[in-house]
């Protein structure tokens, strides 16, 4: 793969707009008519709703209606679908668009008031009168395992919705030979996605038809558009749903959400266009987190410093419902080993409610967990053995002569997970060479003499991308000769735009200005899945470029006819096929479109296929394996125990860069995220549930001044598996960042230090290890 | 509740309008005079993305009311450049990728071109100091960073 445009730093087709102001954001949209939705939501964490009093807030000014789930009764009712089905979820845990009897954590959806604007509509939704009966809440996963704990949902047994199993090799066998075997227990705290801009949804009603449009900030707007249409009992051609600008997602934006269910309710039955923006308070307590687990880990290793085998059980906090099945802990159990290659592993996942905000994929879904673990064990069996920390790595790593490398676990669907390509010892030692590993401990004593402690902390990961099972694109180009491709893959700022066209201008000949690229709108594109999971460029990338090709394919089979010309002596450039160093004997795309769009009466040459145009699906059937090293240095101040990264390496093989400028952009926000993850990120609730981070005062995100400059050093191992030999690049900083700079962390404060086994760690942590407790 | 009038210049040009005092700047902005451009990220006046600027200085337009502006100059996103005609700094934003979803992009802008009207050769560490009230999830601040720096020098290179 390679052209003028494919695999250039070229600056983004959608910056222009954004930049000077121009975005459509979905609370940038005003339709006539239109009400403004504010919801009434649960206040404390567990209750059951005895009655809802309305009254009061119906006479105050602007408003025009409040529902409760009952007043939806004669359109539709009981819990929304499921998103992803799982065989050990014997009855699906989702919400009910607004909460039907019981109310499960602080913040879920009780009613809906619409009003003139949003103000009239806040002031109403404080006036509804709840009658709730309190009910004791469980807000520590740990605690909800025991069997007097109170129940999530007042109606199950258990607070254990599911225990999930993976494993492989002779685990019991390999533990009672290896000459040792550590236990460590960890910690791995809660947080949130907080893009920039919070959820929202536009949506309204034809008057004749009863067709809905619906406009969302969303991930998955296709997947709404979907378990909408089953929950209506309507068909998908009924509902179109698109998506304008999106301000950032971060995963849990892939979500179907109660919200979105319930403003369309509202709209069918108030039959006006209704306008809801979350804001950030409502996002704090109503748009899913992720993180929370505890694990307790055995690593059986040997004198050498080869990492054998693992087992354990973890405790993994899903909050109050899995509107996205169990995801979160598949994921997480797919992404061991990582990067070693152990004998055996034996896994138990314990996914527990608790009466918390739920919990879904947040960049790198459980992958940065997993990460933290296994980095974390391969850092203590190094100390255990007074071995460097790199050695015990390059020992118990995969071998590139290893690849295509099976793991041993089984993906989602059953079919053994097998690692395409890749030298993970290699991004290892290049990383380390890149930090001046070699070096380090006079940097060390030159910050000591500063008064301060330096340490290097280092990190690798495995991330499989590329999820199936497909994503699809069209690529027309019209009579003026412009290049317009569709898709149903939506973008939340990743430059989608871009990426596509880059790859559409190489197929056709043709300037980057002159494609537009239109995505995520059902009434554009059939069939969508949904923008996670570092899928795009590999499914949609590959689709783009399997379209282009046919029109390609097309344009050249048009032109031999007319120019008379063998297809092998055909060229496209400049926005026309012509002969091979002949330039000027050529036939114009335009002309071929033109052509090819039909003259009443008269045939199309060489009674060829109407249209200069292609549909093209990649059905992405294997994962294709990303992988990582990263090296950071942190100082230490032994005074107040602030963290501050002072430098920070990765190392990043994600096959073919479509742009590097992008796929540089997606790493830097990646580890940033994950040092907010390490050293800012906190979301605490009380043990009642209550949540007692809801500001940006209380909940730190990292910000300019405590970020590094984030240096990248790129492989570019092409993937076998896609016809672009691409794999993805979104969440690949951040899997190991946390992992990374808590390594760095521990180095500084020394080998007498605590072994760090949880995150995020503060400088009250710093100062009480540094004081030997 | 009773409106009140205010008197104002915004983005150069001279505007009256009634207004309700409890109707902050930015959905002022965004919802009565349509301009868009300008967001809300937070709306408690930590990250930033409403920034606009009132009387030449960096404004959280969700902490400001809408009756405050009365007698001021407020200027925001749209007082920059336009799509085809960027100004230099929303350039610098485009060459360094200094935005991903643009959500906060306004505010970052309003900021920075406020910022460096009155401090023409800021160093990396006061560049970070100067956006340390606007939160970006997307970048990680370096091509935000790098556009503010390549900015201010670019401008005293032709001075």
């Amino acid at each position: 793969m390679s052209g003028r445009f494919f695999g250039a730093a070229v600056t983004r087709l959608e910056d222009a707009r954004l930049l000077a102001g121009k975005g459509q954001y979905v609370d940038d949209i005003d339709l006539p008519g239109m009400l403004h939705a504010a919801f009434v939501r649960a206040s404390f964490a567990h209750g059951r709703i005895r009655s809802i009093d309305t009254g009061d807030a119906l006479a105050m000014p602007g408003v025009v209606a409040i529902y409760t789930m009952a007043d939806f009764a004669d359109i539709a009712h009981g819990p929304m679908p499921p998103m992803a089905p799982h065989p050990l979820l014997k009855t699906p845990i989702t919400y009910h668009p607004l909460a039907d009897t019981e109310i499960r954590h602080v913040g879920e959806a009780i009613a809906i008031v619409l009003a003139d604007n949003r103000a009239n509509a806040e002031d109403a939704a404080a006036a509804v009168t709840l009658d709730i009966e309190y009910l004791p809440a469980v807000s520590d996963a740990a605690l909800a395992c025991e069997a007097n704990s109170p129940k999530t949902h007042s109606q199950h047994a258990s607070n254990i919705a599911a225990t999930m199993k993976a494993g492989f090799g002779d685990c019991a066998g390999v533990f009672a030979k290896a000459d040792h075997v550590l236990t460590e227990h960890f910690d791995i705290h809660r947080g949130g996605c907080h893009s920039m801009e919070c959820r929202g949804v536009v949506a309204n009603i034809d008057l004749l038809t009863d067709a809905l449009t619906i406009s969302t900030s969303s991930q998955s707007p296709y997947m709404v558009r979907r378990h909408l249409a089953a929950y209506l009992k309507r068909d998908e051609n009924d509902i179109r749903v698109m998506t304008p600008d999106v301000g950032g997602g971060f995963g849990p934006k892939a979500n179907v959400y109660a919200e979105e269910f319930a403003v369309t309710l509202a709209v069918i039955k108030s039959r006006r266009p209704v306008k809801w923006i979350e804001d950030r308070q409502e996002h704090f307590v109503a748009t899913t987190q992720q993180r929370g687990q505890t694990w307790t880990l055995d690593v059986a290793f040997d004198n050498d410093g080869r990492m054998r085998a693992i087992r354990g059980r973890c405790i993994h906090d899903n909050g109050a419902y899995a509107p996205y099945g169990l995801i979160l802990p598949a994921t997480a159990l797919a992404s061991f080993p990582g990067p070693y290659a152990l004998e055996a592993l034996d896994l138990s996942i314990d996914v527990v409610l608790t009466n918390l905000v739920p919990t879904s994929p947040v960049r790198g879904a459980c992958r940065p967990n997993v990460a933290f673990l296994l980095e974390r064990l391969a850092d203590r069996v190094a100390r255990h053995l007074g071995m460097d920390r790199q050695e015990v790595r390059r020992r118990s790593f995969v071998r590139a002569d290893q690849m295509p490398y099976t793991t041993g676990i089984k993906a989602r669907d059953g079919s053994p997970i097998s690692y395409d390509s890749g030298d993970y010892v290699g991004a290892l030692n290049l990383v380390l060479d890149k930090i001046d590993a070699t070096n380090f401990e006079a940097r060390r004593n030159e910050t000591k003499r500063r008064g301060k402690l330096r340490g290097l902390g280092i990190a690798s990961c495995v991330e499989d991308t590329g999820l199936g099972p497909f994503e699809g694109a069209s690529v027309r180009v019209t009579p003026a000769g412009k290049v317009i491709i569709a898709t149903g893959a939506s973008s939340q700022g990743q430059g989608h735009r871009t990426a596509f066209a880059q790859i559409a201008a190489d197929a056709l000949g043709v300037e980057l200005e002159d494609v537009t690229v239109e995505t995520a709108d059902t009434a554009k594109f059939p069939l969508g899945i949904s923008t996670i999971a570092s899928r795009i460029a590999v499914t949609a990338g590959s689709s783009v470029q399997l379209a282009a090709h046919k029109v390609r394919a097309k344009a050249i089979a048009f032109a031999s006819h007319q120019l008379e010309v063998g297809e092998h002596d055909l060229e496209l450039d400049g926005g026309a096929v012509h002969v091979k160093g002949i330039p000027d004997m050529k036939i114009k795309l335009s002309e071929i479109a033109r052509t090819l769009a039909g003259n009443t009466g008269v045939p199309l040459p060489g009674d060829m296929e109407p249209d200069l145009a292609a549909t093209a699906y990649f059905n992405s059937n294997a994962l294709t394996f990303a992988y990582g090293a990263n090296a950071c240095e942190v100082e230490v101040d032994p005074e107040t125990g602030d963290v501050s990264v002072v430098r920070y390496v990765v190392v990043h093989d994600c096959g073919r860069l479509i742009n590097p400028l992008i796929v540089d952009g997606q790493i830097r926000g990646g580890v940033v995220h994950g040092i907010g993850n390490a050293l800012f990120e906190r979301m605490i609730y009380d043990e009642e549930g209550q949540p007692l981070t809801t500001t940006y005062g209380d909940y730190l995100l990292p910000m300019a001044f405590e970020m590094p400059r984030i240096e990248i050093h790129h492989m570019e191992t092409p993937s076998p598996r896609n016809p672009i030999g691409v794999k993805g690049a979104g969440e690949g900083g951040t899997i190991p960042a946390a992992a990374c700079v808590i390594s760095a962390v521990e180095d500084a404060l020394g080998p007498d230090g605590p072994f760090i086994a949880l995150h995020p760690i503060s400088p009250q942590h710093v100062v009480t290890w540094l004081d030997g407790n | 509740m009773t409106e009140h009038s205010v008197t104002f210049t915004l983005n150069g040009e001279r505007r009256e309008a009634r207004v309700d005092p409890r109707i902050h700047l930015g959905d002022f902005l965004r919802h009565s005079l349509g301009l868009t451009g300008t967001h809300l990220g937070c709306e408690h006046g930590v990250c930033g993305a409403c920034t606009v600027i009132v009387n030449g200085a960096p404004v959280r337009s969700c902490l400001m009311l809408a009756v405050q502006i009365d007698g001021t100059v407020v200027e925001t996103v749209e007082s920059l450049g336009k799509p085809g005609a960027l100004s230099p700094l929303q350039q610098a934003f485009a060459t360094n990728h200094g935005l991903q979803c643009g959500f906060c992009t306004s505010g970052m802008l309003m900021t920075l071109e406020a910022y460096l009207r009155t401090t023409p050769a800021p160093t990396e560490q006061d560049v970070r100091i100067a956006i340390s009230g606007n939160i970006c999830r997307c970048t990680g601040y370096e091509g935000i960073v790098q556009a503010a720096l390549d900015t201010a020098s670019a401008k005293a290179s032709r001075t």
